[in-house]
């Protein structure tokens, strides 16, 4: 009796220890996460710190990149990395709702998966894929015919003419943000059909009940009940587009300066740090750097906190693929 | 024109152009496919994976890239899987109600969408300035800091979906909860959690901007992992834009290699997935 007794117990403390430790482990990776994210944070600071001490805020107002007399300013990158990401959203959304629309309300069911699918393998190509493909074929076929028609059609024009002077260089702000707007496509539609499929059919059916053509129940049900869903879609598709790094690289242009035009060549704060930080000599140079990634840490991070804060709030979650 | 056959033609309209929409986005995804493939098969060969990558303007392959990306993605999802599947069972099953785990699934999702730029950044400094050199071993573990984040979402996903009633069952035997997670939801989750797995091995085999400057690259071959080490997407990045049309040969062939590689992996985790009782995402 007594034997069977301790057996029992020491079997026990053994369970308990090795449940001890297997709990352990799990709350101690559950925490690594989120000291990930506090070291990116604290080791950006860190690294830029020297920059932003020796520049104070003209880093932020200054145009200048000069490795050579050792001076720096994050306006080009910070100015390129928000305009090509804008245009790429101002191209990607209405494709991306219209995608979203056909996946969810038009598709026969034989279509909708295949569709789906390879709507998916696009978001599943890698960005340097973008990239290669956007140099020797998107921006040699926008220099032939795309950018000549803006100049002469668009460059006339008062208020957005200046926008579209120069020569066509093939390469630039302009060509980077329509391979960025290829990219965000696929997470953006997603994202929206995700929140579509949201929607109650009894709402989607009231609609039609009352006669309403399939565009009107659309516009006037499916929106307005996905609206949160859908601005936190774009803005996930937005910080994708802040931060994408390799697609962009490719085809700016890596000029540091502001251009009035969209076709001349800039840079963004990751096509900059990208094509500088192995070859970058100098504290300082090194330091600027990783201020610039710094700036886009805290630019992304709003931005996708936001969006995940909206997402949250619907008491949905996007595709664990995204 | 009456106000019916307007309706009826904004709807036909509208209806055209998310059709239309749609149209597109299969256009791009066909194109670069298609650019991919018309590139990059002049340049498969036998070579292609015996040779190493070449000086200028001589012929060579691309095994010791091929031989490098293979190596950091393994170390990389070797470290970043079972911390990724232990932070998402603590989500799913210890810390299903903690307050800290919604802080935990915030930042998760956060980290799901960071830019792996940044994460580069971040493991310089960790890494490669203490060891005071680029290195295999810093590739690594930049990719295994991006796919920790898609193994939590998907591995608390997936250990979700094990019905109530089998960890129930479990728990009426006397089995502690590490028992019950390692023998009856393991077991359960088991096809999901390698979906999950193989997304983030998709994910990582492509990134390049993280190995920029951390893994760098190396023209000669390496197995050394504390030592800068040849990798695809580097290779690829370096020789799509230089002037030598060999270079850029080969950058075509690898770029067709990763990215059929990894459309494999991403349909093979769908197929997994679809295979799944119940599980039809």
């Amino acid at each position: 009796m007594n034997t069977v007794t301790a057996i029992d117990g020491r079997h026990a403390s053994a369970q308990r220890l090795r449940e001890r430790v297997f709990q352990g482990a799990t709350f101690a990776a559950a925490l690594l996460v989120l000291l990930l994210l506090g070291g990116v944070a604290l080791s950006l600071l860190i690294g830029s710190w020297p920059a932003f001490a020796h520049f104070k805020l003209s880093f932020l107002t200054r145009e200048i990149w000069n490795p050579v007399t050792d001076q720096y300013g994050a306006l080009a990158p910070v100015y390129g990395t928000l305009v090509t990401s804008f245009l790429a959203l101002l191209l990607a959304i209405p494709v991306s709702f219209g995608i979203a629309i056909f996946l969810t309300e038009l598709a026969p069911v034989w279509l909708k998966r295949p569709v789906g699918v390879a709507i998916e393998l696009l978001a599943a190509v890698p960005s340097i894929i973008y990239g290669i493909w956007g140099l020797f074929v998107l921006a040699p076929v926008l220099q032939r015919h795309v950018q000549p028609w803006l100049i002469d059609h668009l460059g006339p024009l008062p208020l957005i003419g200046p926008l579209f002077h120069g020569p066509p260089f093939g390469i630039g702000v302009l060509t980077a943000s329509f391979v960025l707007a290829i990219m965000v496509i696929p997470f953006i539609s997603a994202v929206m059909r995700d929140v579509f499929e949201t929607v109650p059919d009894v709402l989607k059916e009231s609609g039609y009940g009352l006669g309403a053509t399939t565009w009107e129940v659309i516009w006037q049900v499916v929106v307005p009940y996905a609206r949160t869903g859908i601005i936190g879609g774009i803005m996930l598709g937005l910080g994708r587009a802040l931060g994408e790094t390799m697609a962009v690289t490719f085809v700016i242009g890596n000029a540091h300066r502001i251009g009035s035009s969209l076709l001349a060549p800039g840079t963004t704060i990751s096509a900059s740090i990208a094509n500088e930080f192995a070859e970058a000599v100098g504290d300082l140079y090194t330091s600027a750097l990783i201020a610039l990634g710094a700036l886009l840490f805290l630019i992304t991070f709003s931005v996708i906190a936001a969006a995940r804060l909206m997402l949250l709030r619907l008491g949905h979650r996007a595709l664990s693929s995204v | 024109m009456s106000r019916r056959t307007f309706r009826k033609l904004v709807n036909a309209l509208a209806l055209g152009l998310s059709g239309l929409a749609t149209a597109i986005g299969l256009f791009f995804l066909g194109a670069i496919l298609w650019t991919l493939i018309h590139s990059g098969v002049a340049g498969i060969s036998l070579t292609l994976f015996t040779a190493m990558t070449p000086p200028p303007g001589s012929s060579g392959g691309l095994l010791n890239a091929i031989y490098g990306s293979v190596v950091m993605t393994v170390i990389g999802i070797l470290i970043g899987g079972p911390i990724g599947m232990l932070a998402g069972t603590y989500l799913a099953e210890y810390g299903r109600t903690a307050r800290i785990s919604t802080v935990i699934r915030f930042v998760n999702d956060v980290l799901l969408s960071a830019p792996s730029i940044i994460i580069g950044l971040f493991v310089y400094e960790l890494l490669v300035i203490r060891m005071g050199h680029f290195s295999a071993i810093a590739g690594a573990v930049a990719l295994a800091i991006i796919a920790i984040p898609v193994t939590v979402r998907t591995t608390e996903d997936m250990l979700n979906l094990v019905p109530q009633g089998m960890k129930d069952a479990s728990t009426a035997m006397g089995a502690y909860p590490w028992r019950t997670i390692t023998s009856v939801i393991y077991p359960a989750a088991r096809s999901g959690i390698l979906t999950g797995l193989l997304l983030a091995v998709a994910r990582i085999s492509g990134e390049t901007a993280p190995l920029l400057f951390t893994a760098l690259n190396n023209q000669f071959w390496s197995s050394n992992i504390a030592a800068p080490m040849a990798n695809l997407p580097v290779v690829i990045f370096q020789f799509a834009l230089s002037p030598y049309p060999n270079w850029q040969q080969l950058a075509w062939s690898g770029a067709l290699i990763i990215t059929v590689s990894i459309l494999i992996l991403s349909i093979a985790a769908r197929v997994v997935v679809s295979s799944l009782p119940g599980g039809n995402r």
